[in-house]
Parts: structure tokens; C-alpha cells; sequence
């Protein structure tokens, strides 16, 4: 089995260059000029908060809540570890854009056939043995490529190679049942505009929990209505016997 | 003549709603959903997702009557049978309607039924609408029988009838409490006077209250003109159901929110508590009290007017559900585009026009030959024969 590859971004070695979403345009095709937020022609964009650049992109869950909610299957988590959108499946209805936990998807608003539009982790760079275009440009090393586990016990590495530097916490490994893509910090997570309260449980099983009771709601509830049927349909029959034979002894 | 001024007054506002709602809908399938909404990347489910929610809500009465009388046997609710039928049937018309306008790709509709992820309650839902209209338009079609006065499918129809209402009770039961599933892999996002897993539940009980609401002030707005009243302790007997049903939502939503602890915040004075507070004191407490009050039970106008309390309170909190829980005041708001509101204002008055034109010709409100009879009898009762008897004086 391959194993799951990741990305590492260290927030305190980003230096705002900018390069990441230039390489990203470049590779995928999006129209060019630098864009401070996630659109559908930046799938990677820079937030700075007091000199700090947060990188945003998909997180590539390990258990995406996108694939859970599309109504046709059209997100895919590949086994490499990129989450895979596919336009031709695509009905519109933007459920993935309403339940992704760290909102990321973005959807072509002007077109007039619409698609969603989010990071694709470069699989087809991936599949030939390359790594992602931002990976590879990133100047400063603050976006590392590998193996997830890898990545995990390099983040723990710099943890204790410069104590203090870092909060201790890497972000996605446990949010909604871990994610591909990690960040470690040196400012609480929660100041960055991370979202530091989502639970640690994948949330499709949030939905799992009504989605399972279906099957029993076809049986329980099929044979309790035909059951009442059957009784107050023989309670009529039996009513109406009686009045036949109330009116034959008249 | 008075009337006839009345009538065309009414027509020529359904005229002007149905055209501009029909070149809204020309502008947002030439122009995309970007320039022509006011739905984005932070908030992209509006208007439009509530009115689903509406439309299937108001429907909900075609489920709960065809189960009591040709399931349970309650034969007294046997004249609202086809009201409820045409209501729910009309209802999810429009909706398919609406999402065909809301999809970023309607010419994908089709591809649940053949690409399954049975872990999306979206997945869920697609079949249910699919399903259900299928149901209900089984369920009319002997209404369109008697009027032309076929008889051999009917037959087939009998055989059918008792496991087809029952899939019909099954599938509106799952849509009704799936829309409320939606929203439950968005803790955190939707706020928490609103948020609740409990959810599915909360919706399937309103929308009992809500759909047996809509048969009550439908059967008083047809009633107006055709003087084909449902006999009034049947109507006075659904507002009894409806109390109770109300008085269970808020025993079930008060509970709920006390146990998560988030009852308090409905009185800590905030954007969304104002919202709250509307939807349940006026769109389910005052309703429920009202209802439980025999006299306001038994005047037309106080069950009229209560069931027009709670179509305006199921409407909020399913408004509320989808939009004013989701914002977050005063950063991230939305409020519907021009465009958004012709639309619906559009796909309503098309319900109406609907919902009024086929009650008026198709036994809907009695049996046919009660519709003749009645006909013979008074030949004005028919607007159409009203128009005739005017014009040639």
C-alpha cells in the first residue's frame, strides 16, 4: 500500500513570497495576478496577520467531508492522498461548499456551467513522482513535501530541536480525523484564523447518524403501516358486516 | 361586477409575478448565478434552499391525510383527502421547479439515480423528491380519471393503492426530516439556536403543524369562490392536530436546547435571538395557545388566522435555518438579490395559479358528481360560468 503523502507548512519559516500561488497558477492554468484569498482561480492564496502569512489551501482530509456529502460521488480521496473533484459527475447543488469544515471550496460563479474549484494537490505532478508545484518553488522551505508520517516526526523534530519557538500543536492531525496537509506555528492557531474547535471525529458521521436509520425506517416503518392497515381494515369490514346484518333481521 | 373587478385585479397581478419571474429566470440560465444572485463562496445556499424547504414543508399535509384515511381508517378526513394531495403534489412540482434554477448544472439532475453515494444526505433527498412526486402523481391520477370518466385503470390502481401509499407515507417521512440532516455536518457554522442533533426530528413534526395548516387556509381561500366549504368540524379537528403537534415541537426544542445549555442565549439580545424569538412566540407559542382555545377553534376566521400564524412561523424557522443561522452579523450576511425574489415570487403565484385553476376544474373539493349537481343547481358557481352569465346580460 502507498503510503498517504502530506504537505508540512511551518508558518514560522514562510516569508510572504508569494511564489507558491504564482507556481500554482502556472501549473493548473488559472488566470494570473496575486489574490489574498481563496477563489476559483487561486487555490492557494496568503493571509498576513501582524507579519504572519497563513498559507490556505485544501486540507486533503484523511476522511473529507466533501466526498461524504456529494450526492454523486463526484470527490474522491485517492489513496496517494490528494481529493480529487470531478466536474463531469458535478450537479451544482454546492453541499460540499456548505459542510467543508475549513471552507474551501470555491465555486465559478460567472460561468454559466459552473464548476468547483479547489486544490487539486497536483496529482498528475504526484503520479509521475514529482511534488506539487508550490512544494517544489517554495523558497524558504516553509512547504515540505513527503510521506505524512514522515512529516508528523519531522514536526515533533523542530518541536524539540528549538524549544519554545512552536505551540505544540500540529494542525491536522486529529482535526476531523486528520488531515494531508499539516501546519505547525509559533503563535496559537486560533489567532491565524484557524478554526481550532472542530472535533477530532470525521464529520461525515454526523449525517452517518441519520443516514443509517434509513434502511430501518423502510422496514420498521412499512410493517408497522401495512400492520395498521390490516387491523383497521378488518375492524371496518367487520363493521360493516354487522350493519349488513342488523339490516337483514329488520 | 364588483367581483369580476376583484378577479381580474387578482389576475393581473398573477400575470405580471408569473412574467417577471419568468424573465428572471431567462437572466440567471444566460447570465450565470453570480450576476444574477447574491449568493458567494461564504454563502453559497440562499433563498432559494429555504423555499425548498417551504414548499415541501406546506406539503406535508399529502403524507399525514393520505395516512390517516386510507391507512388508519379515519374516514372523517376523507373530504381532504384530494386538497392534500393536489397541495403536496403541486408543492414538490414547484420545488423540482426551484432546484432546477438553484443547481449550478440542471442538466445533472439525473445523476443521483445512477452515481449513488449513500452517505450523502443530498443522495437521499434527490431520491426522495424523485420517488415521492412519483407517488403523488399516482396518487392524483384517478382525480384526472373521474373527470373524463375512465374507468378500466382504475382497477389497476386498486390493487396498487395500499403499498403505494404506504412507500408514499416512507419516502415524505425521510424527505421531510433529511432536509433537517442537511444541516447536521455544519456544527459550528449554523448557529446553535438552530443547530440541534435533533434536527431531522424537529423538522418532521413541524412540518406536520405547517402542511395541515396550509389545507386549512387553502380550504377557506377556495371556499371564497367556489362555495365548496370542507365541512368546518373537520378543519376544526386539524386544528386540534395542529396544536398538538405544535405543543410537541416546543417540548422537544425547548428540551433539546436546555440540554446542549443554549436556551439562555435565546434571551441574551443578539441578531439571532431577536430572529428566534420571533419564529417561536409568534410562528409556534401564539398558534398553540390559540388552538387550544375551543371558541378560536371553532370561528372561521380565528382558524384561519391561526393557520396563517403558523405557515408564517414554519416559513421563519426554515428561513432562519437556512440563512439568518448561518450568517454571522455583522460580517458575513446575506440578503436575497432582486433577481432571487422575482423568482420565487414567480414559482408562488405559479403554485397559486396551479393550485386554484385545477381545484376549480377537477373534483378536488368534493366528487365529481357533486361538482355536477352543484353546477346544475347554481350555474354561476364556476368563476368561468360567472364571466358567461356577466357578459351576456
Amino acid at each position: 500500500m502507498t503510503s498517504v503523502k502530506g504537505m508540512l507548512i511551518d508558518l514560522t519559516m514562510c516569508i510572504g513570497c508569494n511564489q507558491c500561488q504564482d507556481a500554482c497558477k502556472k501549473t493548473n492554468g488559472l488566470a494570473d495576478g496575486e489574490e489574498k484569498q481563496l477563489s476559483a482561480s487561486a487555490y492557494t492564496a496568503l493571509s498576513e496577520y501582524n507579519g504572519v502569512y497563513v498559507r490556505r489551501m485544501c486540507q486533503h482530509c484523511l476522511e473529507p467531508t466533501c466526498v461524504s456529502v456529494c450526492p454523486v460521488g463526484a470527490f474522491t480521496k485517492t489513496a496517494a492522498g490528494p481529493v480529487l473533484y470531478d466536474e463531469n459527475k458535478c450537479i451544482g447543488c454546492r453541499y460540499c461548499m456548505q459542510a467543508c469544515p475549513f471552507q474551501v471550496p470555491r465555486y465559478e460563479w460567472g460561468s454559466t456551467h459552473p464548476r468547483v474549484q479547489k486544490c487539486k494537490f497536483c496529482e498528475s505532478r504526484l503520479r509521475v513522482g514529482q511534488q506539487p508545484a508550490c512544494a517544489e518553488i517554495c523558497p524558504s522551505g516553509a512547504t515540505k513535501f513527503g510521506d505524512r508520517d514522515d512529516l508528523l516526526k519531522e514536526a515533533y523534530a523542530r518541536f524539540a530541536a528549538e524549544p519554545g519557538k512552536y505551540v505544540n500543536r500540529v494542525y491536522g492531525l486529529e482535526e476531523v480525523g486528520g488531515t494531508s496537509i499539516l501546519y505547525i506555528s509559533g503563535i496559537p492557531f486560533e489567532n491565524l484564523g484557524f478554526n481550532t474547535k472542530l472535533q477530532k471525529a470525521p464529520m461525515s458521521l454526523l449525517t452517518w447518524n441519520a443516514l443509517e436509520k434509513v434502511p430501518s425506517v423502510f422496514t420498521v416503518g412499512g410493517v408497522l403501516l401495512y400492520g395498521i392497515w390490516w387491523i383497521t381494515n378488518r375492524r371496518k369490514e367487520l363493521a360493516q358486516e354487522a350493519e349488513q346484518q342488523g339490516k337483514e333481521r329488520q | 361586477m364588483n367581483r369580476i373587478l376583484k378577479m381580474t385585479l387578482w389576475a393581473g397581478v398573477a400575470t405580471i409575478l408569473l412574467s417577471a419571474g419568468v424573465i428572471a429566470a431567462y437572466l440567471r440560465f444566460t447570465m450565470g448565478l453570480g450576476a444574477t444572485t447574491n449568493l458567494s463562496d461564504t454563502f453559497p445556499w440562499g433563498l432559494w434552499i429555504g423555499f425548498d424547504f417551504l414548499g415541501v414543508g406546506i406539503a406535508a399535509a399529502g403524507f399525514t391525510i393520505v395516512a390517516s384515511v386510507h391507512l388508519f381508517h379515519l374516514h372523517r378526513f376523507e373530504p381532504i383527502v384530494r386538497p392534500a394531495i393536489l397541495t403536496a403534489f403541486v408543492g414538490y412540482l414547484l420545488v423540482i421547479l426551484v432546484l432546477v434554477i438553484d443547481l449550478g448544472r440542471p442538466e445533472h439532475f439525473w445523476h443521483p439515480l445512477v452515481m449513488w453515494n449513500p452517505h450523502s444526505v443530498m443522495f437521499e433527498i434527490t431520491w426522495c423528491v424523485i420517488c415521492y412526486t412519483t407517488v403523488l402523481s399516482i396518487e392524483f391520477l384517478p382525480v384526472v380519471l373521474e373527470k373524463f370518466r375512465i374507468t378500466t385503470p382504475m382497477k389497476i390502481l386498486r390493487i396498487i393503492s395500499t403499498p403505494l401509499m404506504i412507500f408514499g407515507v416512507i419516502f415524505s417521512t425521510l424527505h421531510q426530516s433529511s432536509f433537517g440532516s442537511l444541516y447536521l455536518i455544519v456544527p459550528g457554522r449554523l448557529h446553535e439556536l438552530w443547530y440541534s442533533p435533533l434536527l431531522p426530528v424537529l423538522f418532521f413534526i413541524s412540518c406536520i403543524a405547517a402542511g395541515l395548516s396550509m389545507i386549512i387556509f387553502e380550504s377557506y381561500l377556495i371556499e371564497r369562490k367556489t362555495k365548496r366549504p370542507l365541512p368546518h368540524d373537520v378543519l376544526s379537528t386539524l386544528g386540534k392536530v395542529v396544536a398538538v403537534a405544535l405543543a410537541v415541537y416546543l417540548v422537544v426544542r425547548v428540551q433539546d436546547m436546555a440540554g446542549r445549555g443554549v436556551f439562555g442565549d435565546a434571551f441574551v439580545w443578539s441578531y439571532q435571538s431577536g430572529f428566534f424569538l420571533a419564529e417561536v412566540a409568534i410562528g409556534f407559542l401564539l398558534p398553540m395557545i390559540l388552538l387550544m382555545i375551543t371558541p378560536v377553534r371553532e370561528s372561521r376566521r380565528g382558524l384561519f388566522l391561526c393557520s396563517i400564524l403558523v405557515i408564517l412561523g414554519f416559513a421563519t424557522n426554515r428561513m432562519n435555518t437556512a440563512i439568518t443561522g448561518m450568517e454571522k452579523w455583522p460580517n458575513q450576511t446575506y440578503f436575497p438579490s432582486f433577481l432571487e425574489i422575482l423568482i420565487v415570487l414567480g414559482i408562488a403565484t405559479l403554485g397559486f395559479v396551479a393550485f386554484y385553476t385545477i381545484s376549480t376544474y377537477f373534483p378536488i373539493f368534493g366528487t365529481e358528481e357533486q361538482h355536477h349537481a352543484a353546477k346544475k343547481s347554481n350555474p354561476s358557481l364556476l368563476w368561468l360560468d360567472e364571466i358567461k352569465s356577466v357578459s351576456q346580460p
